[in-house]
Order: structure tokens, then C-alpha cells, then sequence
């Protein structure tokens, strides 16, 4: 197994250890994730890098609580997940990590301003904290005036930008993109990955971008490449 | 849930089919319901009217009042066994009433009744001979106060001095007169069918604070008699219960039809929404909140095409001329078809239960495998 470490630090946002993860195809077992050791710092920025079918978004899928991990133990922000039944998954995914979509996944019929409520509106209610954070993300993201816009009315752009600032309205630990950039021009998707960067840096907030574009990885403190469900140095 | 409101409100063409379809069968749904309590209303009225607890027959008439007779001695031991209770008797003639300015043909079918016990609606005092209240659907033949109606081949005439309301007799227009009033005209138009001193065809009972029941008042009589509640008295009409069955079955196949609709639309839309649901499941959303919004979709919905349906039986039974149809929109009919699409609602959002449950968080992010 080989790995690269984060530089060194007490306060890590992810600890995978040892992290495997098989598929009963018929009689055949399939490894989607062999023997993974993955740290983020709390306010690392780590590109997760490789071909089709490596495990890349499995591995994702593991941190974020969407998949369970066969064999071996993921720690997110002090909280050792791994044997999280899946209600316990559901509300730590609520409240302790935010996703964007490779294809952005907003809500349709709600806008901009309440895209990111929905996160809200599926914990606990905030009620006006709740709003008012809406309010300052989408002004942060620099889409105060289209708060009210239906996702249909946004540029592709504007919709990740709301796909970030849904991911950010728990205030999680760690947050994971799924290739934010497929679906952007080479511009715009420099724009995006910048964006999220700032968004990260500012907050302190740890992120794992998924990608298999090589291009975007110099936004990164750090490339993870993993081929095969294993991650290589 | 707060989700799926917001998506009703938005998109409600998203909900129009399944609407359309669904007002369509509360429409039916109370339409049939109101023809059966019309059917029913029309042909049980006489007995429903009774302000009294039970019927008593002869026992060789197998319930029916036709058939039934029952003379002086046998009333007597009634009257003893139901002790400081209420009888009275009642007779029944079915003829053709002739009206003044109308052809001799065109004769209006009406039950003429004798009683004792006045029925709801009526003074205590029984009319006097030839005198008779007439039931407010033979207002529509242009009976009124004072009309003389001539009755049978005799043409006896009995004069309307009131009107009492929901009487009908196999869907027939009633006319109440004294025991008197009526053997009078049983004797001029029928006279085979006339009978002895103090006989008449059945009893009606009001029970008094120390009431006898059923078979208590038959053995009394010896086995002479076949005593009935009201209720089971209105059973064994002919056809009432046939009729009820008939209709009641066609409402339950109509209720599996709209269980079906709610399945199978909301089924489809649950297809449609499982990559929205993955991504609310990847983002923290339960399956138990997203069904309930599914519920609350199929019951507003429903909820809508109920009203709409319910509007729609107001309007027929508004519209029907009086008579034409035997169609009545009760609201205890209507709160019961609501009831009943309410359930095929849920019921139906039952079947994308499982989808729902199914949806995988990681296919939001093109983790499953």
C-alpha cells in the first residue's frame, strides 16, 4: 500500500484506514477498494485522481457516509463512522459533510435562496439562522440577485455555485466534489475549481475533489492518485 | 414534506392527469352512491317514516305487508306482550290516482297507507275518512293542499289536506289516511283482497320503557308472527338489499380503480424522482420524509378531486328535475367517498413505498455498483 500523508496535524477532517470495499457480482467477488489509507487535514484541499472505474468514487462515497466500507475503519471529524447504522449514516451526511454533484443535482421547482434550505428543512429547522446563512453563502458565491432564480433560469456556472453553497450550509467538516467540472467548459470550470478553493481556504474547511482531469489538480494541496481501488503515492 | 407542498404549489400541471382522473372517478364514485341512497330513499321511505321501533307480520307473509295479516285476537296478545309500549296498525294499497284536467289514462302510481301511529312529520290525530297527507314528491304531479285525487277503478276520492316528506314506497308516491280511509277504498277497489273487522296487515310497535323484544312479542303470539326492527323491516323489502350489494360492489371495484390511478401515477413519478431522491437521500434526507411527501401529494391531490367530484354531485343533484332520477348527494355520501378515495390514496402511494426505499444515496454521485 502506498500513500501520501498530509503534513503533519492533529486535527484531521478524514482518517480512512486500511478501507476495503467489495461487490458480490453473481459468485464473483469485485474490489472497488483495496486497502485504502487516506488523511485530510482540516483544511486540506485533496484532488482524488484516476481513470474510469479505479474507485475514486467510491472512496468518496465511503467518507461521505453514502457507502459503507466492507473492512476497515473511516473516521470523519472525530467520528468514527464505520459501523454507522444507516440512519446514523443519514444524519451524518445532514450534519457533518456536504456533496456536489458531478451533474449538479439542484432541486428544480425551488430557487436558488431555497436549494440550499433544503438542508435546513431536513434537520433540525434553524429557522432564521438558517436563512440568514442561506443569504450570506449566496452573497459570498456573488449570487445575491439570483437568490429567487429557479435553477432553470442559471447559467451552468451559477447552478454549481449553488450546488457549493449547498454543500456548505451545514458548516461541515469535509466536503466532496464529483468531478464539479465535467460539465463546465475549460473557463468556467477553472472559475468553478478557483471558486472552491476560496470557499475551502477561507472556511478551513477539508474538501475532496474527484476528478480525472489532470488540469485542475494545481488548485489542490495535494493529488491522490488511485488506480485499480488502490491508492498509489 | 415542506419539499413536496412546494412542488404541488409549483408544478401543479406536473399533478393534472392524475387530477382529471381522479375528479372523474369521485364523480362516479358519487354519483353511484347517490343513486343507491336515491334508490333506497325512494323505496323504504314508508318504513323509514315510522315513529316506531319495529314491524310486526304474519309469519306465513314472509315480511311482506302485502302478504301480511294480522286480526284483532292476534294484536291483542301484542299489545300484551309489549305492555306499555305503542301499536298501532297499518295497511297498504297500491293504485292509480286520477287527477283533475288530466287524461283518464295518465294516472300517478301511489301507495295509499292507514295508520295509527302517525308517522314523522304528521299531528298525532289521524285524518279524518277521505281525508289523506300526501308525500312532497307528488307535488311534482301537481298535487297540492285540496287536491281531490280519485283512486283505482272506483275512482274513491280522498282529499290532500297536508304534505309529509321522504315516504316513498317502491319508489312511489305515498298518501297517509286513516285505517278507515284506507279499508274504504281497499273494499271499493279491490274487493278480494278485503279484510275482516279489526284485521290489518301488520303492526307498528313504539316501545315503551320496559320494551319486549322481537322474539318475545312472537312468542307471545304464538309463532303467529314475524316482528322485525325497523332496520331489518327496511332489509327485507324485495330488492333493497340486492340493491345495495349491487351498488356497494360497484363502488368497491371504483375505489380499486382509483387505488390503481394513485399507484400507478405516483409510482411513475417516484421513477422519474429517484435521481432527485438520491441526492436528497446523499444530502441527508431520510426515506421516511420523502414518502411522506408522496403521501401528502396523493392525498392533496385527491383531496382536490374530491371537492371537485363532491361540487360536481351538488350540481346534479341540483339540476336533476325532481323525479327524473332517483339521485340524492348526501352529505354523509359524500364524506364517505371522500373517506373512501382518501384510503385508495394512501393505499395506492403504499406500492412506491418500496421504490422509495430503494433509491441508492449512491447513484446521486455515481457510486453504485
Amino acid at each position: 500500500m502506498t500513500t501520501t500523508l498530509p503534513p503533519v496535524s492533529t486535527d484531521l477532517a478524514l482518517q480512512m484506514q486500511s478501507v476495503r470495499k467489495t461487490y458480490q457480482v453473481g459468485d464473483d467477488e469485485v474490489v472497488a477498494l483495496d486497502d485504502a489509507t487516506l488523511r485530510v487535514a482540516s483544511d486540506e484541499i485533496v484532488a482524488l485522481v484516476g481513470p474510469s472505474g479505479s474507485g475514486k468514487t467510491t472512496l468518496c462515497s465511503i467518507a461521505g457516509g453514502i457507502l459503507s466500507a466492507t473492512s476497515g475503519s473511516v473516521v470523519v471529524a472525530g467520528n468514527d463512522i464505520s459501523s454507522y447504522s444507516a440512519k446514523q449514516l443519514t444524519e451524518f451526511r445532514r450534519e457533518s459533510v456536504g456533496f456536489v454533484f458531478q451533474s449538479v443535482n439542484l432541486v428544480p421547482f425551488l430557487t436558488a435562496r431555497e436549494n440550499l434550505l433544503v438542508v435546513d428543512e431536513l434537520g433540525p429547522r434553524t429557522g432564521a439562522k438558517g436563512k440568514a446563512r442561506a443569504d450570506q453563502l449566496l452573497e459570498e458565491l456573488g449570487l445575491s440577485d439570483r437568490a429567487n432564480n429557479l435553477p432553470g433560469q442559471l447559467s451552468g456556472g451559477q447552478k454549481q455555485r449553488v450546488a457549493i453553497g449547498r454543500a456548505l450550509m451545514n458548516e461541515p467538516s469535509l466536503v466532496l466534489f464529483d468531478e464539479p467540472t465535467s460539465a463546465l467548459d475549460s473557463k468556467l470550470g477553472d472559475q468553478v475549481v478557483h471558486l472552491i478553493r476560496e470557499e475551502m481556504k477561507s472556511r478551513g474547511t477539508a474538501a475532496i475533489i474527484v476528478t480525472h482531469d489532470d488540469r485542475i489538480t494545481h488548485y489542490a494541496d495535494r493529488t491522490v492518485h488511485i488506480v485499480d481501488g488502490r491508492i498509489e503515492a | 414534506m415542506n419539499l413536496a407542498w412546494k412542488e404541488l404549489r409549483r408544478r401543479p400541471g406536473r399533478f393534472a392527469v392524475a387530477g382529471v382522473i381522479l375528479t372523474l372517478i369521485a364523480i362516479l364514485l358519487m354519483f353511484l352512491g347517490g343513486l343507491l341512497d336515491g334508490l333506497l330513499g325512494n323505496s323504504t321511505g314508508a318504513y323509514r317514516v315510522q315513529e316506531a321501533d319495529r314491524f310486526v307480520f304474519s309469519a306465513s307473509s314472509k315480511d311482506s305487508l302485502v302478504r301480511s295479516r294480522i286480526d284483532a285476537d292476534t294484536r291483542s296478545a301484542v299489545q300484551d306482550a309489549v305492555g306499555d309500549g305503542v301499536v298501532g296498525g297499518i295497511g297498504s294499497v297500491q293504485l292509480g290516482g286520477r287527477l283533475e284536467g288530466r287524461d283518464v289514462r295518465d294516472l300517478v302510481a301511489v301507495v295509499l297507507f292507514g295508520y295509527e301511529v302517525a308517522p314523522k312529520g304528521l299531528p298525532s290525530e289521524v285524518p279524518g275518512p277521505g281525508e289523506v297527507y300526501a308525500d312532497v314528491a307528488l307535488r311534482s304531479e301537481g298535487v297540492d293542499e285540496g287536491t281531490e285525487i280519485q283512486l283505482g277503478p272506483d275512482r274513491t276520492p280522498v282529499t290532500v289536506i297536508g304534505f309529509l316528506e321522504d315516504s316513498q314506497y317502491n319508489g312511489q308516491g305515498t298518501l297517509w289516511g286513516s285505517l278507515d280511509t284506507w279499508q274504504t277504498v281497499l273494499e271499493a277497489n279491490r274487493p278480494g283482497e278485503t279484510l275482516g273487522e279489526g284485521t290489518v296487515q301488520a303492526l307498528v310497535v313504539r316501545d315503551g320503557p320496559t320494551q319486549a323484544t322481537s322474539a318475545a312479542i312472537d312468542a307471545a303470539t304464538g309463532g303467529a308472527t314475524s316482528t322485525l326492527t325497523i332496520t331489518e323491516a327496511i332489509e327485507a323489502l324485495p330488492g333493497v338489499s340486492q340493491q345495495r350489494a349491487t351498488f356497494n360492489q360497484i363502488i368497491g371495484v371504483t375505489v380499486v380503480i382509483a387505488i390503481v390511478v394513485v399507484a400507478l401515477f405516483f409510482a411513475l413519478l417516484t421513477v422519474e424522482r429517484t435521481g432527485l431522491y438520491g441526492v436528497l437521500k446523499a444530502v441527508g434526507a431520510s426515506s421516511r420524509s420523502l414518502f411522506a411527501g408522496v403521501v401528502l401529494q396523493a392525498v392533496v391531490v385527491t383531496l382536490v378531486a374530491a371537492a371537485l367530484g363532491a361540487a360536481g354531485a351538488l350540481v346534479l343533484d341540483a339540476v336533476i328535475p325532481a323525479g327524473a332520477i332517483p339521485f340524492v348527494a348526501q352529505p354523509s355520501r359524500l364524506i364517505s367517498s371522500v373517506v373512501y378515495l382518501l384510503v385508495a390514496a394512501v393505499i395506492g402511494c403504499a406500492f412506491s413505498l418500496r421504490r422509495v426505499l430503494k433509491v441508492d444515496p449512491a447513484a446521486a454521485i455515481g457510486g453504485s455498483q
